[in-house]
């Protein structure tokens, strides 16, 4: 099975699925002749020609707007954003269009749209280049979000992106297009949408977390299992819709919960993940359900010990875990 | 075999956090029998002896007279004699520096129960780091486990944080106890022993939400201790004191007070007691007090007026079906409430009797919990001390509290005629939530109607 960097996924899931279907195309910010300020669409637009790999305007609410309209005239557009913090001149038509067109058309119209946004910091990009935003997102039902974390679910995640009927919210982690490098089958496979994963069994503690903050969570797992502490690691791998069963029945495993994730800890996926579980399982908690976010400033420090302070790494989610584990 | 166990500060009710060494009644030497008395103990509700819960000889005092420590804390060592002998190879080898090694397991015990008991050394250091604070805080997980494998968590160790048993210590404890059964089968379970060793700490209950409601006991100077300069002392705040300070506060904050008083004209029932009480003295050998005629009118009165005897519960009022009447008696540094339990079922002498025995206790500082437990409605003589007239705070929870005020004689006028009567007044706080004037105003009017309805045919049995 061939290896490959995360971004390489993602670009090759674009391939595949423009090959697929002639109605898929992908518009953005230089897209097309630069292939992306991260490379991530290099190489689209000599395969599949500038009518199919749109080059636009600085203007993302023109194209996720554009792209509403032609996804519900039966296209399927990938809109990118160059970074996820400039999603939300669009988050209007994402919200307030996008989500919508299916409940308030009852039925008659849907709107098959990918938004494509890399989140996330620790890549010295300061206060406008680093944000999680799917906070912002999180609480509207009509979309779904993922937020893949290894290469497989890159690819998987975003070919079954573009083939659901709705709206998806697309996060790839920019840090995770280099960092993270694995095991990608050739051919056409999906990975279902509201499907967790369980990267990692154990039965002292259990790690619920997304995108980047995984990469850590398994180096110190890593660690720790020679300390004799084992455990659990799961992968949300879609946000929207939460996927119940597969996080209570990790949460179950051990009865001791942390809830990883970069954006920060208040308003955040955490929360809802943990009231889960305090809903449907309080008698099988062995401890306090904790979590481990990003600090409750507004941004990411463009200074480097700011984003060294703001930025998880490998040590502080060991000791999270650690704490946890002799509680 | 030697064996050394600790003795705990027992948890004497469910409100109780902690509680101060008064004195020692035993010293490092001495020999201790079952359920002898080892030292009292100051709380803020009752001042107790402390039983042995185990025979044996005292090695250590742990815990000093005049300190204060919460519930669960080992107070003291004892070493005891253990019947048959275990073999040594489970005996802790660590101990050894402090002159012994000791295994706390009871005879014929099996392996698992005997790994799990928390074993102590001569030294007075428990294994591990020491901290116990998690002991007895089980999660929600743990209290399932342990239902669905009926284990009875004081044998299971605890390997969390601050002595914290966890899920998987009752998961391994569940496995252990399954491999060690064949092998232990047919000896006695360790309840059935009679060996109190393992079990010293089992009474000791610290689970419970009210258990942060105490405030810490502040320490203040010492009594009476004059600072150079200064113009004023200080007084220790007993528990005592404590207790009443937040009980008072409780009650005036929570319960809107309102009040009423009432005249009694009492000179029948003066007759009647003075016509009897020489008597009774001689056949009961107890004073008859006017006291237990108070009682038999406020309570014959509640029976009528049930309301009176309830408790607010924000979204429905509890009517209590037992009266339970609580006596206010004060001494010169606190008040108690001693409660005569079933008070209707009893007559005007067996209240008597009733009263006279709970004032010596409380004047002799041997009142127990269960004597001051329960009480639905309070009675305060206020006359005992010379008062015509008060305002009573409210016992809380409860929703009145009555005071029988000084007899006095007095000029009436009766029939246009002027006379010399006997007259008392009682008071009434009533909590406002619950009660009215008209009720009370009835209620009240009732006590009055018994009080003088007592006459010389009035039978005491």
């Amino acid at each position: 099975m061939p290896k490959m960097d995360y971004i390489d996924a993602i670009r090759l899931a674009m391939k595949e699925e423009m090959e697929r279907d002639e109605d898929v195309f992908v518009l953005g910010e230089d897209v097309g002749y630069k292939g992306g300020v991260f490379t991530t669409t290099k190489g689209l637009i000599d395969q599949f020609g500038e009518e199919r790999v749109m080059d636009t305007p600085l203007a993302e609410s023109a194209i996720v707007g554009a792209a509403i309209g032609a996804a519900m005239y039966g296209m399927k557009p990938i809109a990118e954003m160059q970074y996820s913090d400039f999603m939300f001149p669009a988050t209007n038509q994402i919200i307030s269009e996008a989500a919508k067109i299916r409940y308030r058309s009852n039925n008659d119209w849907n709107c098959p749209l990918v938004v494509r946004a890399p989140m996330g910091g620790g890549i010295f990009g300061g206060l406008y280049h680093s944000q999680s935003p799917e906070s912002v997102f999180f609480g509207t039902p009509g979309l779904k979000i993922v937020a893949p974390y290894t290469a497989y679910d890159a690819k998987g995640l975003l070919k079954a992106a573009v083939r659901d009927p709705d709206p998806v919210l697309y996060f790839e982690n920019k840090k995770c297009y280099k960092l993270v490098n694995g095991d990608v089958p050739e051919g056409d496979y999906i990975v279902p949408i509201g499907k967790s994963n369980v990267l990692r069994e154990g039965d002292d503690i259990t790690v619920i977390s997304y995108s980047l903050p995984l990469h850590f969570i398994m180096e110190a797992a890593a660690e720790l299992e020679e300390e004799g502490i084992h455990a659990h690691v799961l992968d949300l791998r879609t946000l929207q819709p939460l996927d119940k069963d597969g996080v209570l029945e990790a949460a179950r495993r051990t009865g001791k919960v942390l809830i990883v994730h970069e954006d920060n800890k208040f308003g955040g996926i955490g929360g809802e993940v943990a009231a889960i579980i305090a809903e449907e399982m309080l008698y099988e908690l062995d401890a306090p359900v904790m979590r481990l976010c990003g600090p409750d400033v507004p941004a990411m420090p463009i200074n480097p010990p700011g984003e060294k302070f703001f930025m998880l790494n490998k040590d502080k989610v060991k000791e999270a875990m650690k704490r946890l584990a002799v509680f | 075999m030697k064996k050394v166990t600790e003795i705990v500060m027992p948890q004497l009710a469910e409100s109780l956090v902690s509680a101060t060494i008064d004195r020692w009644l035993k010293q490092p030497g001495d020999v201790i029998d079952m359920y002898e008395p080892i030292c009292e103990i100051l709380t803020d509700k009752v001042n107790a002896e402390l039983p042995s819960t185990i025979q044996g000889t005292m090695i250590k005092i742990l815990v000093g007279a005049g300190e204060t420590v919460p519930v669960g804390t080992p107070v003291c060592l004892i070493e005891f004699e253990e019947e048959g002998v275990e073999d040594a190879s489970h005996a802790p080898s660590a101990g050894g520096a402090a002159g012994a090694a000791f295994a706390a397991a009871s005879p014929g015990a099996g392996s698992g129960e005997r790994a799990a008991v928390r074993m102590q050394g001569a030294a007075g250091q428990t294994q591990g780091d020491g901290d116990d604070s998690m002991r007895h805080r089980f999660s929600p997980a743990v209290q399932q486990l342990a239902v669905q494998h009926n284990v009875n968590l004081s044998y299971v160790n605890g390997t969390g944080l601050g002595g914290r048993i966890t899920r998987k210590d009752v998961l391994a404890y569940v496995e252990s106890s399954r491999s060690a059964k064949p092998a232990s089968s047919g000896a006695a379970s360790p309840s059935a022993t009679g060996m109190p060793a393992m079990n010293s700490k089992e009474p000791v209950r610290s689970t419970g939400l009210h258990l942060s409601e105490s405030p810490r006991i502040p320490k203040v100077e010492i009594e009476g201790q004059q600072l150079p300069g200064r113009s004023e002392y200080f007084i220790d705040v007993t528990p005592v004191r404590n207790a009443i300070a937040r009980n008072m506060r409780q009650s005036v904050t929570e319960i809107p007070h309102a009040w009423m008083m009432m005249e009694v004209d009492v000179t029948n029932l003066v007759t009647l007691r003075n016509k009897l009480k020489e008597d009774f003295m001689k056949r009961e050998g107890v004073n008859l007090t006017y006291l237990a005629f108070w009682v038999k009118a406020v309570v014959n009165a509640i029976k009528d007026f049930p309301i009176m005897n309830s408790v607010w519960a924000v979204d429905k009022i509890i009517v209590k079906r037992d009266i339970h009447i609580g006596l206010a008696v004060g001494t010169e540094d606190a008040v108690k409430v001693p409660v005569i339990k079933n008070a209707d079922q009893k007559n005007i002498a067996g209240l008597a009797r009733e009263i006279e025995d709970l004032a010596r206790k409380t004047r002799e500082g041997k009142l127990t919990l269960a004597d001051m437990d329960g009480g639905t409605f309070t009675v305060n003589n206020t006359g005992s001390f010379g008062s015509i007239l008060s305002y009573p705070i409210i016992n809380y929870p409860q929703a009145a509290i009555v005071t029988f005020e000084s007899i006095v004689k007095r000029p009436v006028v009766i029939n246009d005629m002027i006379a010399v009567r006997s007259m008392a007044n009682i008071c009434l706080s009533l909590d406002h939530r619950i009660l009215d004037g008209v009720i009370c105003g009835r209620f009240l009017q009732r006590v009055k109607e018994n009080l003088e309805g007592f006459t010389l045919e009035t039978k005491l049995y």
